[in-house]
């Protein structure tokens, strides 16, 4: 069975037709468009390095279908930031130390990006910490990952930084 | 994963005549059964996408004061929603505290209720478990079963449902909308799952065609709102299975519990109704006694099914404490954040 799609993907209109349904969102934005700044660490809903907005949502493209996305706007990490310039997000995760090797951030930016828009957190740091519980990483870099968030999403609010 | 077809019904009529094939799986929003087909648990030849079905994803009050909310009503957006979080505050919570941001905003209220047990060999192909494939038998009884069942459960299952939102629908007396063949019915969400008896293999009240249309909650249910709260235990702070977690809701007159409604989660394979505790709090003082009490006889029946005594303990002290922060009153902001070790603040913290 051959079912056809239309994805907008970083502000780009792609018409897939997928010849196997069984592709999920992950893979099709890494290994059919190349966008391979989404990674895959579990595969099973339990990490979230597989973090893309879609619709502006968060969600985890390890666990969706590409089918079931017919007609979405999704954002990966590659299409966060205009060309050339860092996102508030981008630029806190390297002021706040929030990595080490780096695998699980780009969920953990598009994460906080879903978190942020969602509105429901402000830059309270234990809120943050909640909300931000489906990004594991195992280097351990939460600390400077909660404060990174705040940091952004108080800059996002027009608020000087604590 | 084993290749499937893949179907977007645009009414459900269409859903239900595509679903009336055997070997036909709904498809939510996928978190569930994706992860079980991937693992080759879940082995659909094709799969009905509802997220077409007009009307699926609303929330709505009836003339009649009660709630109606959609099969494809996202989690998230069911426990972001103002009005509904108000009514039913304790649902909100329990969404909330379920799964991760990401997971809830893509799960379904459907998927939600139809979701499988997390028991490991459930999970494994390879296992003996009779709700996988009956007959069989049921590795658990000598696996490491320290987070199985204590209530309602039998040697030929010892699972238990894995859902926290269904907790404190069990105890609001919530209905759950099913359409078929035969039209539409409605069955009690605390009879939905079923207990397994002698069989396993079949979880929950939903006949072969049948699918979750909708949900109801009562009017009465939304008098509770002063006094409700879900406590959850788990072994990490946020994103994690309960082990154990209970739903409170009081109704509270001069100091007096004029109504109470109870619910236990992760102690049996069915969000657990705790009938005999409601009654004996029936006008009884709002005090650590009532509570104690009213715990005690919530888990009279309960029996280990394995190294899991210890839950039949900490289920009747999660009770006694979840019944107290209702007494309390439910907070002005909603959820109550998990108490984690990292909150250098002195906050007051709500979950276990
Ligand atoms: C890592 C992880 C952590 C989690 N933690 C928690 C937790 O702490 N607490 C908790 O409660 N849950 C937790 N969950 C489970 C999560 O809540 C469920 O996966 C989710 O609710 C399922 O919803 P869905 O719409 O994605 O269902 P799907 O995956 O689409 O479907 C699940 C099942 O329901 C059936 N189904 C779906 N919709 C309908 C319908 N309308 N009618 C009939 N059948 C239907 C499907 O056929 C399938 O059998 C977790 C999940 C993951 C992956
Ligand atoms: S407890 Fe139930 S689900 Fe787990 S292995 Fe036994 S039969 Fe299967
Ligand atoms: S790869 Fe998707 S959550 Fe881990
Ligand atoms: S920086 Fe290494 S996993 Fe998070």
């Amino acid at each position: 069975m051959t079912f056809s799609i239309t994805l907008t993907v970083n502000g780009t209109p792609h018409h897939l037709a997928l010849d196997d349904l069984r592709v999920t969102l992950l893979d099709l934005l890494r290994d059919r468009l190349g966008l391979t700044g989404t990674k895959k660490g579990c595969d099973r809903g339990q990490c979230g390095a597989c973090t893309v907005l879609v619709n502006g949502r968060r969600l985890n493209a390890c666990l969706a279908l590409a089918a079931q996305q017919d007609g979405a706007e999704i954002t990966t990490i590659e299409g966060l930031a205009p060309e050339g310039r860092l996102h508030p997000l981008q630029a806190a995760f390297l002021e706040h130390d929030a990595f080490q090797c780096g695998y699980c951030t780009p969920g953990q930016i598009m994460s906080a990006a879903g978190l942020i828009a969602e509105g429901a957190d402000g830059a309270d740091i234990e809120r943050i910490r909640e909300g931000m519980s489906g990004n594991l990483c195992r280097c351990g870099a939460y600390r400077g990952i909660a404060r990174a968030v705040a940091a952004a999403a108080q800059s996002e609010n027009g608020e000087t930084e604590a | 994963m084993k290749s499937f077809d893949y179907l977007r019904p645009e009414t459900l009529e269409e859903a239900l005549a595509a679903l009336s094939d055997p070997d036909t799986a709904v498809l939510g929003g996928g978190t569930n059964l994706l992860d079980l087909m991937k693992l080759g648990v879940a082995l659909p030849d094709r799969l009905v996408d509802l997220t077409r079905l007009p009307g699926l994803d609303r929330i709505e009050t009836l003339p009649d004061g009660s709630w109606r909310i959609g099969a494809m009503v996202r989690n998230a957006d069911l426990a972001r929603d103002p009005g509904f979080a108000a009514a039913f505050p304790m649902v909100a919570e329990a969404l909330l505290s379920g799964a991760s941001a990401q997971l809830r905003n893509a799960a379904t209220l459907g998927g939600n209720l139809m979701q499988a047990t997390r028991c490991a060999w459930f999970q494994d192909p390879q296992a003996r478990c009779n709700r996988r494939a009956p007959g069989s038998g049921c590795d658990a009884l000598e696996g490491a079963n320290r987070g199985h069942a204590v209530l309602g459960w039998t040697p030929a299952c010892i699972a238990v449902h894995p859902s926290d939102f269904c907790v404190p629908l069990a105890a609001l007396d919530a209905q759950v909308e099913v359409a078929g063949p035969a039209g539409i019915r409605h069955v009690p969400l605390e009879t939905f799952h079923l207990l397994p008896g002698e069989e396993a293999h079949r979880v929950t009240a939903l006949e072969p065609g049948e699918i979750v249309l909708a949900l109801r909650l009562p009017a009465a249910a939304a008098a509770f709102a002063g006094h409700a709260r879900y406590l959850k235990l788990r072994e990490r702070t946020s994103f994690a299975f309960a082990l154990l977690s209970a739903a409170a809701a009081l109704r509270v007159e001069d100091g007096r519990i004029a109504e109470a409604r109870l619910a236990l989660g992760g102690v049996a394979a069915r969000p657990w109704r705790c009938h005999a505790a409601e009654v004996l709090l029936e006008s009884a003082p709002a005090a650590p006694d009532s509570f104690a009490r009213a715990a005690a006889a919530a888990l009279e029946t309960a029996a280990p099914s394995g190294a899991n005594g210890y839950k039949i303990v900490l289920a009747e002290r999660i009770l006694a404490r979840a019944l107290a922060a209702a007494a309390a009153g439910t907070p002005a902001e909603m959820p109550a954040l998990p108490g984690s070790l990292m909150d250098d603040s002195d906050r007051e913290t709500a979950h276990a």
